[in-house]
């Protein structure tokens, strides 16, 4: 696979707190990519740095092949948050609205955002109110509106987090099948081993602001490189 | 007589001049309606766009602006009218726009002491929109503006409120109007009552030179009761849009 994002000796300071130091990285087009580590080891700030909303004090990165401006590679991505914001609106004009910003036509936006709709298992649902959907429900209306203009990497802040097992199970056959079907590179930041067993293809393990492995999965799991990502793969808490 | 019996009379009197479309009482109520309407449109102009001129964009001096803004929220109308009045006086820098006691003046003053306060809420009610839609916005691929438009469908209901916040005081405001405007009407008795019909004379203003006139309390609450009804027309929409916000 080829090489789309390069991340190279990123540092990031917030006030006194080294939050992210040395990072470097590369992820492959077409791949799912998942940073576990333990709350605070700087998995959100990576994944917002990488969409923008946080500026390193060190360190480059690139995006092949993608117009160096920042609003042309956002519109190339999409950052899912862990809990979705939801505009006061219709399920409709929610997913639509990415595709709105973009000035797309009005007949390609009722077609895509049906299909996305079909995609995330709310058909039918683009009249209702969005605020009047449930938890499992918002975040896979989330999942529609961050997938219905075709994003070439997709950013997953803990997207199954606050769900019942039903909804993680429908949420993570989303992940696979878009990356499947799509091609879209995923990079999924989560604490939840088991998940990335299921849907990941390469790992790597973030530890007080340090990217202390990364392996595929099978060798994480089966030969983790580093004492603590195994100490950590086990469920025992390291600091 | 007693308070009591001029209250009651004071009320079957004012029914009758309201219920009769009392020409003077009408026009009274026009003039505050048009000047406190065209004051809080004028202010609401300046007030929604610097509130997100002050939200979105970082610039020197924000803070010491936001202060100003808090102060303004607070200014005493009486100082706000002698500041306006020196400032459009013959000789004021001003002067030359010559509006001394006109009802242009009156608009300036509620202006000056209304901008502050639609503001000063509008503030709030933007920095109450979580900052995840705005993140929102732009992960989705938005530009300032579209988080600019989506920031403004979210806060609609509190800034609804503001306006009406602002409308509501420069209905109820007398000082700094009693010295910009005059309290003039045209002289000539319309109706039999009051002075023929009003110039730059509102609601508060004709109360209070109605009852310092010492005998005509029954023009006073017929006046006191429409602005007490305009006033609790503007509070119960503005609850109502705080209720959906």
């Amino acid at each position: 696979m080829e090489e789309l994002i390069l991340i190279e000796n990123l540092q990031k300071i917030f006030g006194e707190k080294e939050v992210l130091r040395n990072i470097d990285l590369r992820i492959l087009q077409g791949e799912i990519f998942a940073f576990i580590g333990p709350s605070g080891a700087g998995k959100t700030t990576l994944l917002r740095i990488l969409n923008f909303f946080e500026i390193p004090d060190k360190g480059n990165i690139k995006f092949k092949e993608m117009n160096p401006e920042v609003i042309n590679i956002r519109r190339r991505m999409s950052l899912l948050f862990q809990t979705p914001a939801i505009f006061n609106n219709s399920v409709f004009e929610n997913v639509a609205y990415g595709l709105k910003v973009r000035g797309i036509d009005k007949k390609i936006i009722e077609k895509k955002v049906g299909d996305a709709l079909n995609i995330v298992g709310l058909p039918g649902m683009e009249k209702q109110n969005a605020r009047t959907l449930s938890g499992g429900e918002a975040q896979r209306m989330a999942f529609a509106r961050a997938i219905v203009y075709d994003p070439q990497v997709l950013l997953l802040d803990e997207p199954t987090a606050n769900l019942d097992p039903a909804n993680v199970m429908k949420i993570e056959e989303i992940i696979k099948r878009i990356r499947n079907e799509r091609a879209t590179t995923i990079v999924i930041a989560t604490h939840n081993i088991p998940q990335v067993r299921r849907i990941a293809d390469r790992v790597g393990i973030l530890l007080n602001g340090e990217l202390i492995e990364v392996n595929s999965k099978e060798g994480i799991f089966s030969k983790p490189k580093d004492a603590r990502s195994e100490a950590f793969i086990n469920g025992e808490m390291i600091y | 007589m007693s308070s009591t019996d001029f209250l009651i009379q004071g009320i079957i009197k004012a029914l009758e001049l309201i219920l009769g479309l009392n020409p003077y009482i009408l026009s009274i109520t026009g003039v505050s309606i048009k000047v406190s309407g065209i004051a809080t449109i004028l202010a609401t102009l300046t007030a929604i766009p610097l509130a997100f001129t002050i939200s979105f964009i970082h610039f020197r001096g924000k803070q010491g602006l936001i202060t100003l803004i808090n102060t303004g929220m607070g200014l005493p109308p009486v100082f706000v009218g002698l500041f306006v009045f020196l400032m459009i006086v013959p000789v004021g820098p001003l002067g030359f726009l010559n509006i001394v006691y006109t009802r242009e003046a009156m608009i300036l003053a509620q202006y000056i002491l209304i901008t502050p306060i639609i503001t000063g809420i509008s503030l709030a009610a933007i920095k109450a929109v979580p900052r995840s839609i705005i993140e929102t916005v732009y992960t989705l691929g938005g530009t300032q503006k579209d988080a600019v438009i989506e920031t403004l469908k979210e806060a609609r209901f509190g800034i609804i409120t503001a306006v009406l916040a602002g409308l509501g005081r420069a209905l109820a405001e007398v000082g700094a109007i009693l010295i910009v405007g005059g309290n003039i009407a045209r002289t000539g008795s319309v109706g039999g009552i009051g002075e023929g019909l009003s110039e730059t004379r509102t609601l508060t203003t004709a109360i209070t030179s109605e009852t310092s006139k010492g005998g005509d309390f029954s023009t006073s609450i017929a006046l006191g009761f429409i602005l007490i009804c305009l006033v609790l027309g503007v509070n119960i929409l503005a609850n109502f849009f705080q209720r959906r916000d």
